[in-house]
C-alpha cells in the first residue's frame, strides 16, 4: 500500500493570539508533505483533544507563548488519553523554559521545539517517530 | 471490519467514526471493507452540499447551517474539503477554524478531508466518508467543497441539494449566465450581503434564472441574502433546504438524485478498480518506454493506451 499522508493537528491552546510561529509550521509542514489541520488560537484543551479525535491524526503540535503550558497541556494530554488516543505524537513549541522540559517529557512530548527551530528538523524528527509507531502498530 | 467496531460507529462512537473515515481515506480494501460493514446502515441521511469560490464563507455558513439543524434537533456531521498540494502532497485543512461554535457539541461531527489528487472539488473519498456518518446517525451531512471556481460540479452528484454560495463583487452578470456551477445551484445564497453591489449581484443571479427556459413544475432555485459571520439569513437558508426536500419528495425526484448519485459512485469505484488493476498488471518501465516513445513522436498515445490495455485481455 502506498504510504500514507501524516496528519498533524496545529493548535494554540490558552488566551495568547500570537499565531505566526504556529501558521510558519503548518505552513512548512504542509510543504514537508503532511495534512496539516489548522485549529487557530485560544483554543481549549476540550476542543483539541475533540479535533485530534474527530481528525484521527498521527501528531497534535501545540504552540504557546503565554506560559500557561504547564497548566493547559497536562490537561490535553488527559482529556487524550480518556478518548484512547495515547498513541499520538506529541509536540510542543513555542517559549518554554528548559526548566520545564524534563516533565513534559514525563508528561509524553516527544519533542520540545524552542525559537530558532529549523523546519526541516522539525518535519524530519515528526517523520521518523509517525514510522516507529506506524510499524509498531502493525506488529 | 470488526463487529464490535461497526456496532460502535452505528451507535456514533466519535473514536470508531473517525478509524473508518481514515480507513476509507487509505482505500483500496480496508475502505472495501467499511462499506461493506456499514452500506446496509445508510440511507437515512440528507446530503447536503456547499459549493463556491474561495473566500466566500462556506465554512462559515456551515458553522451557521449546522447550528440552525442542531437547534431543529437534527444530528450533523460536516465533511470539509481543502486542497493537496500539486507539488508537495501536504495540505492545509483551514475550514474547522471557523466551526469552533459548534465544538463540545456531541450531535457534532466534523472531519477535514485533503483532495489527494482528486479534481472536481471533492476527494475520492468524499462519497465513501458520507456513508460513514450516515451509518453513525447524522441526519444531516454537509459536504463543503474546496474553493470552487466554475467548473468543480461533482458535488451535485453526491448531494441530494447543492447550495452555492456568491458574495458581492466577484463578477459581472457575465459570468451569472456562463455554463458550470451556478446551473448546480438548488439553492443560491448571497453571502457577505452586508457589502456593498449586493444588489447588483442578486439581480444578475436572478436575471440568470429567468433566462433559463420554462419547464413544467421545475424547481426554481431561490436567490437568498446572508451575513453568515452574524448569521443573518441562515435560517431561511435552512427553511429552503427543506422546501426543496419536499419539493423533491412531492415529485419522486429524490429517488431519481438518490440514483443518479449511486450511479456517479459505481462508476467511480468501478474506473478506479479498473484502473487499479491494469497498472498492477504492467511493470513501470513498460509504460516510461511508452512515454518516451510518445514523446520522441514515435508512437500516438492512443496506439500506446491500446498497447497497456491489450496486454491485459
Amino acid at each position: 500500500m502506498t504510504e500514507q499522508p501524516i496528519r498533524v493537528l496545529i493548535a494554540k491552546p490558552g488566551l495568547d493570539g500570537h499565531d505566526r510561529g504556529a501558521k510558519v509550521v503548518a505552513r512548512a509542514l504542509r510543504d514537508a508533505g503532511m495534512e496539516v489541520i489548522y485549529t487557530g488560537i485560544r483554543q481549549t484543551p476540550e476542543m483539541i483533544a475533540e479535533a485530534a479525535l474527530q481528525e484521527d491524526v498521527d501528531v497534535v503540535g501545540l504552540s504557546i507563548l503565554s506560559g500557561a503550558h504547564m497548566d493547559l497541556f497536562p490537561r490535553i494530554v488527559q482529556l487524550l488519553k480518556q478518548k484512547s488516543m495515547d498513541d499520538v505524537v506529541l509536540v510542543c513549541g513555542g517559549i518554554i523554559p528548559e526548566d520545564d522540559i524534563p516533565a513534559l517529557k514525563q508528561m509524553g512530548f516527544a519533542g520540545i521545539f524552542g525559537p530558532g527551530t529549523s523546519t526541516q528538523d522539525l518535519a524530519k524528527f515528526i517523520r521518523d517517530q509517525v514510522a516507529q509507531r506506524r510499524t509498531g502498530a502493525t506488529v | 471490519m470488526e463487529r464490535e467496531s461497526v456496532d460502535a460507529l452505528c451507535a456514533g462512537n466519535p473514536r470508531a467514526v473517525a478509524r473508518a473515515l481514515s480507513a476509507v481515506e487509505r482505500g483500496g480494501t480496508e475502505a472495501r471493507a467499511v462499506i461493506a460493514a456499514i452500506f446496509r446502515f445508510t440511507g437515512r441521511a440528507h446530503i447536503i452540499g456547499v459549493t463556491g469560490a474561495p473566500g466566500t464563507g462556506k465554512s462559515t455558513l456551515v458553522n451557521e447551517i449546522a447550528k440552525q439543524y442542531r437547534r431543529r434537533g437534527q444530528r450533523v456531521g460536516i465533511i470539509a474539503v481543502d486542497p493537496t498540494s500539486p507539488f508537495s502532497g501536504g495540505a492545509l485543512l483551514g475550514d474547522r477554524l471557523r466551526m469552533q461554535d459548534l465544538s463540545g457539541d456531541p450531535g457534532v461531527f466534523i472531519r477535514s478531508m485533503a483532495t489527494r489528487g482528486s479534481l472536481g472539488g471533492l476527494a475520492a473519498a468524499t462519497a465513501d466518508a458520507v456513508q460513514v456518518l450516515d451509518a453513525a446517525g447524522f441526519e444531516i451531512v454537509l459536504i463543503e467543497t474546496v474553493g470552487a471556481g466554475q467548473s468543480e460540479v461533482d458535488i451535485a452528484k453526491n448531494a441530494h441539494a447543492t447550495l452555492v454560495v456568491e458574495a458581492p463583487g466577484l463578477g459581472d452578470d457575465i459570468q451569472a449566465i456562463k455554463a458550470g456551477i451556478l446551473e448546480i445551484a438548488d439553492v443560491l445564497v448571497v453571502n457577505k450581503a452586508d457589502h456593498d453591489d449586493v444588489g447588483a449581484t442578486v439581480a444578475a443571479l436572478e436575471m440568470n434564472l429567468n433566462l433559463k427556459p420554462k419547464v413544467e413544475n421545475d424547481w426554481r432555485p431561490p436567490v437568498l441574502k446572508t451575513i453568515a459571520i452574524k448569521g443573518d439569513g441562515v435560517a431561511d437558508v435552512v427553511n429552503w433546504i427543506g422546501k426543496h426536500r419536499a419539493y423533491l419528495e412531492a415529485n419522486r425526484l429524490l429517488e431519481l438524485r438518490e440514483r443518479a448519485r449511486v450511479r456517479a459512485e459505481l462508476a467511480r469505484v468501478v474506473q478506479h478498480e479498473l484502473m487499479a488493476r491494469l497498472l498492477s498488471g504492467v511493470n513501470g518501465t513498460k509504460i516510461e518506454t511508452l512515454v518516451e516513445k510518445i514523446a520522441a513522436r514515435e508512437m500516438d498515445v492512443y496506439a500506446a493506451a491500446e498497447m497497456l490495455i491489450g496486454e491485459e485481455n
